[in-house]
């Protein structure tokens, strides 16, 4: 099977998706700047300013003509440069995208596929956020977060093949992470989970660039003895529990690993879920590893202190392994 | 609020001779271009839309609808005249205060009485409610709630008009207090950049709410705004009907055409209150009284039956069989039943339910 990066899968997928001719993309520099992280780097070449739109900075204008137009009969991919900008788009994404289907008695839906990017990188307060809670909190948007170059290619196709409105996250330092990918199309399906690595002492629940940090600590872990079973949730909305519950039955013990802050973030709706339907199997309590809780500092001292990292996470289940 | 009656911009759909140029008036250009019964149907539509209205406000004061109920009454001239312009091919979006150009585009008023009762038959099966009718067989793509956010959907459908080479055009109506929000630019600007195929119709009615244009924008003639986008526009006499078609006749001509987006600018007066709630201590008594006087829908009456267009006793017919239509339209809803709770599962959240619910099964 071909290694490539996520950044190529991606760029396979997007192909594909142009493919349709009712797909076009819009977005902030994609086209004649080039692409910020590179991934729709020679599209504009390749299918021409009708299809690959430069946008105005205008964030909600662009989620907002994707709703529109994915209304129309169009299968829109609307690229947000960065989930920080999201926040202009709110409206356009929770309001609209997420609510036209329902509020309108089902009569016509929303395929639209929005990409966006979390990550940091000294770049302080505004630019170094994670919204993963809020998207996920809505009824009515499909969020996913893939970790792997497979799993990008697999579940954007996913994502432009479904009829409802897709939040695609992807994460700016994942963009060089290598892996197998399969060739030729293929789905991996919206809403279900997958396990990273096969362990028996304690389960990690985690998704997107976490993933990754995860199988490092395990690895660091494996030379102590500690074998650590890694579940890679791919979607949080709707959220599969079922493949980190078989698990939790196993090992009865689990550390929650997610890039955003804790109170009210996405590990929050995850260990509630493994208390409440596998309380039966509990034998220490559940830890949780996030960002500090404070706006992103510059200063990479400070920074480095905030973002979750593979000792945090070895700490963490360390922790829960004393604790039972 | 002046008159502007056979403004200069008006092009001539059917002039004859210099003579009947110089002394034509959107009546009689709309009445030779279009013949007394489609005259007829025009004044229609207006008193459907207030005699359904009437019956809204008598239906939420019985509860038997609820939540928010915002009324048009006093404003159909510019949305009748506005969408008579309009193909099947075109579509519209629209704001909260929706009925009017709902019943102007031709949805089933039983539906639309169905829709305020939250019924299953409703155009939305009740889940709207009448801030937001729709119907897709109808390009009528909904009341939107959030002001100013639907003018950014509909440059999105112009933008697949223009990509799908449908030759539609999209008329997207809003009000004067939707116009100082960010999303009112960028729709202006995007739908200039792009040549889009909107008509912007702005129903200036001189109230964001209950708070007057001179507190709420620092330019008070709407049409303006537009030109900071190089963008055409018009301000034009909404309460009159044929000057409301004739000028935006000439706008969804010129978006169709390709040249890009207008901005028209409808002068008018909403002669109930912001919502059926309001108390109206914004507005003296005497202004409200004073612009009553300045019915649309009277006044295209008097139009019709001075000009020898219809009787007064045939115009009386029509309005009887208008009130039996909407006691019918009250019975429908009555009788209708309410809509299911598979509304509250996944399958009425998400076109494609997954497997995964979304929902929790054992919420109690």
């Amino acid at each position: 099977m071909p290694v490539l990066t996520v950044r190529e899968a991606l760029q396979q997928a997007l192909h594909e998706a142009m493919a349709d001719e009712r797909t076009f993309i819009i977005g902030e520099d994609i086209g004649h700047y080039g692409s910020t992280y590179g991934v729709t780097a020679g599209f504009l070449e390749k299918y021409g300013p009708e299809r690959i739109r430069d946008a105005p900075i205008a964030e909600a204008g662009i989620a907002g003509l994707a709703v529109g137009a994915a209304m129309a009969g169009m299968r829109p991919i609307a690229e947000i440069m960065s989930v920080n900008f999201s926040l202009l788009a709110f409206d356009m994404i929770i309001n609209h995208a997420a609510k036209i289907y329902s509020m309108f008695g089902g009569k016509f839906s929303v395929p639209l596929v929005l990409r966006t990017t979390n990550g940091w990188t000294q770049l302080s307060a505004t630019h170094s956020q994670s919204f993963d809670s809020m998207f996920a909190h809505i009824p009515g948007l499909k969020v996913v977060a893939p970790a792997t170059p497979a799993d990008m290619k697999g579940m954007f196709r996913a994502a432009m093949a479904d009829p409802d409105p897709v939040i695609f996250i992807e994460h700016t330092l994942m963009y060089g992470v290598k892996g197998e990918v399969p060739e030729g199309d293929y789905i991996v399906p919206i809403g279900k989970s997958v396990l990273a690595r096969e362990g028996r002492h304690i389960t990690v629940v985690t998704y997107s660039r976490m993933v990754h940090l995860s199988l490092q600590a395990a690895d660091i872990l494996a030379k102590e003895g500690i074998e650590v079973e890694i579940v890679d949730l791919r979607t949080l909305r709707p959220l599969d529990m079922s493949v980190a519950l078989e698990s939790f039955k196993k090992t009865n013990r689990a550390v929650v690993v997610t890039e955003d802050w804790q109170s009210y973030g996405t590990s929050a709706e995850i260990a509630t879920r493994l208390y409440e339907q596998g309380f039966d199997y509990l034998d220490a309590p559940i830890q949780r590893v996030n960002f500090r809780e404070v706006p992103m500092p510059y200063a990479k001292n400070l920074e480095q202190q905030v973002v979750v990292t593979t000792e945090r996470i070895v700490a963490a289940i360390k922790k829960v392994l004393n604790r039972s | 609020m002046q008159k502007r009656r056979g403004a200069t911009q008006a092009k001539v759909p059917a002039a004859n001779s210099l003579r009947s140029i110089m002394t034509s008036t959107p009546f009689s250009r709309a009445r030779d271009h279009l013949g007394d019964a489609q005259l007829v149907e025009l004044y229609r539509q207006m008193m459907l839309i207030r005699r359904f209205e009437e019956k809204c406000q008598e239906m939420y004061t019985r509860a038997k609808i609820g939540g928010f109920l915002h009324l048009y009454v006093g404003e159909e001239a510019t949305g009748v005249g506005a969408i008579s312009n309009l193909q099947p091919q075109d579509h519209i979006f629209t704001h909260y205060r929706d009925h009017g150009h709902a019943i102007a585009r031709g949805l089933n008023i039983n539906e639309l009485m169905a829709e305020l009762f939250g019924k299953d038959t409703g155009t939305s099966h009740g889940m709207g409610g009448s801030m937001h009718f729709a119907d897709i067989t109808k390009n009528f793509w909904g009341g939107y709630a959030i002001v100013g956010s639907h003018l950014l959907l509909a440059d999105g459908v112009a933008l697949a008009c223009q990509m799908q080479k449908t030759n539609g055009v999209v008329m997207v109506f809003f009000g004067d207090g939707a116009t100082n929000g960010g999303e009112f630019y960028e729709s202006l600007n995007f739908a200039q950049l792009w040549k889009l195929p909107v008509v912007f119709v702005c129903e200036n009615n001189l109230y964001a709410m209950g708070t007057p244009i001179e507190v709420h924008s620092s330019v008070k003639e709407i049409y303006r705004k537009a030109s900071a986008f190089d963008m055409k526009a018009m301000r034009i006499d909404g309460n009159d009907l044929l000057t409301v078609r004739e000028q935006v006749a000439e706008a969804v001509e010129y978006a169709r055409s390709g040249q890009g987006p207008v901005l028209v600018e409808a002068m008018t007066y909403r002669f109930r209150g912001h919502s059926a709630q309001d108390t109206q201590k914004y507005r003296s008594k005497e202004d409200v009284e004073q612009h009553r006087s300045n019915d649309p829908v009277l006044i295209f009456r008097k139009e019709l039956i001075d000009a020898g267009v219809s009787s007064a006793a045939d115009i009386d017919a029509l309005d009887a069989t208008i009130d039996e239509q909407v006691e019918a339209a009250v019975r429908f809803a009555d009788e209708s039943d309410v809509p299911g709770n598979e509304w509250l599962t996944d399958s009425g959240i998400y076109a494609a339910p997954l497997a995964t619910a979304t929902v929790d099964p054992d919420l109690v």
